[in-house]
């Protein structure tokens, strides 16, 4: 029974890996890899050299810190506030009402932040106006300087609800006679969320923790795709992935494509290893 | 309950306010986009429609279901949704109930060929390469097949066999129930959750993908509603889109009245519900299961 899935995880996961030998050759479409030419690492030369290189690293980079450093703490922040709702009622509400989009397609969010964006009566330049915080819509989504805050901010908008659930389910399980012998010592609710909550899911916070970190050079793809619609957004909105189809897709210029694929998957394995160790010193680690 | 010192209340108070305020972002997007899509698009180009419609209409519904287009790659998704859900679930659940025996000679040797796969992977190009290679672009199957197993649900699946008393499998064995009637009348019916979990997982990634259709497919008849989206949101073939509605139509002059009132707006909005409807009735019903799935999953091993 298990060889046929063997055979098809063989066929779709492992015949593509073979395929990155590719970024070695200078791939014929009708050649196919049997027959195209070697060309070492010309490809790779000719990513790291490409004037595009050190902007897609950039963006690369700052994108996913962003993500990390703001995106990895808001459920956990918001686990934190739900458990404090005495109102079940409320709790339940607010929770059913936080996973909601991350049942919703990155074209449907995108949908959205155009239209909360617009310059043509979006909410957000409505609001602005008659606060009088501004005297004419802004076009948000051209403006490159907004691009990193819009993208990180749709994120965390988009998942923060759905993170949080692991979160609460750790808090839930802790022992409530720590709370009770703390609150008796005369800690008040914000100590013992210090004291007690916090280092309780510590161990739940640091795997995925690690898993973020590993996860560094995935800045994102589809909501890129999805928001970085106008050419005046490249200089900020490119990153590998996006760049990799961008070149491969679109242009056809495959090997090289494949190239830049490559190399962010060493650099990702190579994070993720050093991640690791990192926790391993922490008391905790993936393998 | 405890008592609440004077710190600990306005601590309450603020997070109350906080949850509230987020509570509002979150569904003040859909909720004025619900709102568009019912209001009359050359009303809504005025500006100011916030909460409620000013001048409700069900005209840019009217447009939307008459584009045959837009029925057809809600179809699309659907069958799509529905078929790559079975096989997906269906398929991933024999794997993982074969890793679960223990009488599966080198099946460590098997696991670590899969988990692999969830760390390394031959990436974009190569994978639409061999896809092409293989002849899939441009059919149904390119949309269901490449993803058919996930070894992320396997390991979900694996991990509650486990769990599940060994007696149950054996005594089905000795009474002459084969490894394929053991799965789908004994262990299947009792993972109900897991099952009912990993389904709704499936289901929504294939309701909203969007990606593989639009660099897997070309022909126009094959595009789910999501891809179509994208291309509307992306482009201009919203007006063309207006025209096709009046065109061929026999009473074409009544409907030009209709249209007219109809804007891109109204029109775009219109489609994203229509797109995320199905979801949107169905997940806070299947809640408990997922909150459920998700912990199954991320307390694996």
């Amino acid at each position: 029974m298990v060889v046929p899935a063997m055979l098809f995880i063989f066929v779709f996961s492992y015949l593509p890996m073979y395929g990155v030998l590719m970024a070695f050759q200078d791939y014929q479409l009708f050649g196919g890899f049997f027959h195209s030419p070697w060309v070492g690492f010309k490809h790779f030369e000719a990513f790291f050299n490409s004037p595009d290189f050190w902007n897609v690293m950039r963006n690369t980079i700052v994108i996913s810190l962003l993500k990390l450093c703001i995106g990895f703490p808001a459920p956990i922040l918001l686990a934190l506030m739900l458990n404090e709702v005495r109102l079940m009622l409320f709790k339940r509400i607010i929770q059913t009402v936080s996973y909601l989009p991350h049942f919703l397609s990155w074209v449907i969010v995108g949908g959205f932040v155009g239209s909360m964006l617009s310059t043509d009566n979006g909410s957000v330049n409505m609001l602005l106006m008659n606060l009088h915080l501004t005297s004419e819509p802004i076009s948000f989504l051209s403006v490159p300087e907004y691009f990193w805050g819009i993208l990180v901010g749709t994120g965390i908008w988009k998942e923060m609800g759905f993170a949080a659930i692991v979160y609460l389910a750790a808090i839930a399980g802790i022992d409530p006679h720590l709370y009770e012998a703390a609150s008796i010592d005369g800690a008040g609710r914000f100590k013992q969320i210090q004291l007690i909550t916090l280092p309780c899911i510590r161990p739940v916070i640091i795997i995925f923790l690690i898993l973020a970190v590993g996860n560094i050079l995935n800045a994102g793809f589809e909501d890129i795709l999805i928001l970085a619609t106008n050419p005046i957004l490249r200089d900020v909105s490119d990153v590998i992935d996006t760049y990799v189809y961008r070149m491969g897709i679109l242009n056809n210029r495959f090997s090289y494509a494949a190239a830049a694929g490559l190399f962010k998957a060493v650099v990702s394995i190579g994070l993720l290893a050093l991640a690791n160790k990192a926790a391993r010193k922490m008391g905790s680690s993936l393998w | 309950m405890m008592k609440l010192s004077a710190g600990d209340k306005v601590l309450q108070v603020m997070i109350y306010t906080v949850l509230l305020l987020l509570g509002f972002i979150t569904l003040y997007p859909f909720w004025n986009s619900l709102v568009i899509s019912f209001n009359v698009g050359s009303d809504t180009a005025l500006g100011g429609i916030t909460f409620w419609p000013r001048s409700p209409t069900l005209d840019n519904y009217e447009v939307v279901f008459r584009d045959s287009r837009i029925g057809h790659a809600f179809l699309i998704s659907i069958l799509r949704t529905i078929v790559g859900t079975t096989l997906s679930v269906l398929f991933t659940a024999i794997l993982a109930y074969g890793l679960s025996r223990h009488e599966l000679m080198g099946r460590k040797v098997y696991m670590v060929f899969c988990i692999i796969t969830m760390y390394f992977s031959g990436g974009l190009i190569p994978t639409f390469l061999l896809l092409r290679e293989f002849g899939m672009m441009d059919t149904f199957w390119v949309l269901v097949i490449p993803g058919m197993i996930s070894v992320y649900n396997m390991i979900i699946f694996r991990t509650f066999f486990l769990g599940l008393p060994a007696g149950l499998v054996e005594s089905a064995r000795i009474d002459g129930c084969n490894h394929i009637g053991v799965l789908t009348r004994i262990i299947l019916p009792i993972s109900g959750p897991v099952v009912a979990t990993l389904s709704l997982f499936t289901a929504v990634y294939h309701w909203n993908d969007w990606f593989s259709a639009s660099i897997y497919i070309n022909d126009t008849r094959l595009i789910p509603i999501q891809t179509l989206l994208k291309q509307i949101l992306n482009s201009n073939i919203v007006t063309d889109q207006l025209q096709k509605a009046i065109g061929s139509s026999a009473a074409a002059q009544d409907r030009l009245a209709l249209v007219q009132s109809v804007t891109s707006k109204s029109l775009i909005m219109a489609t994203t519900m229509v797109a995320t409807l199905p979801i949107i009735t169905v997940y806070p019903f299947l809640q408990k299961y997922f909150v459920k799935g998700v912990l199954i999953g991320s307390l694996k091993e």
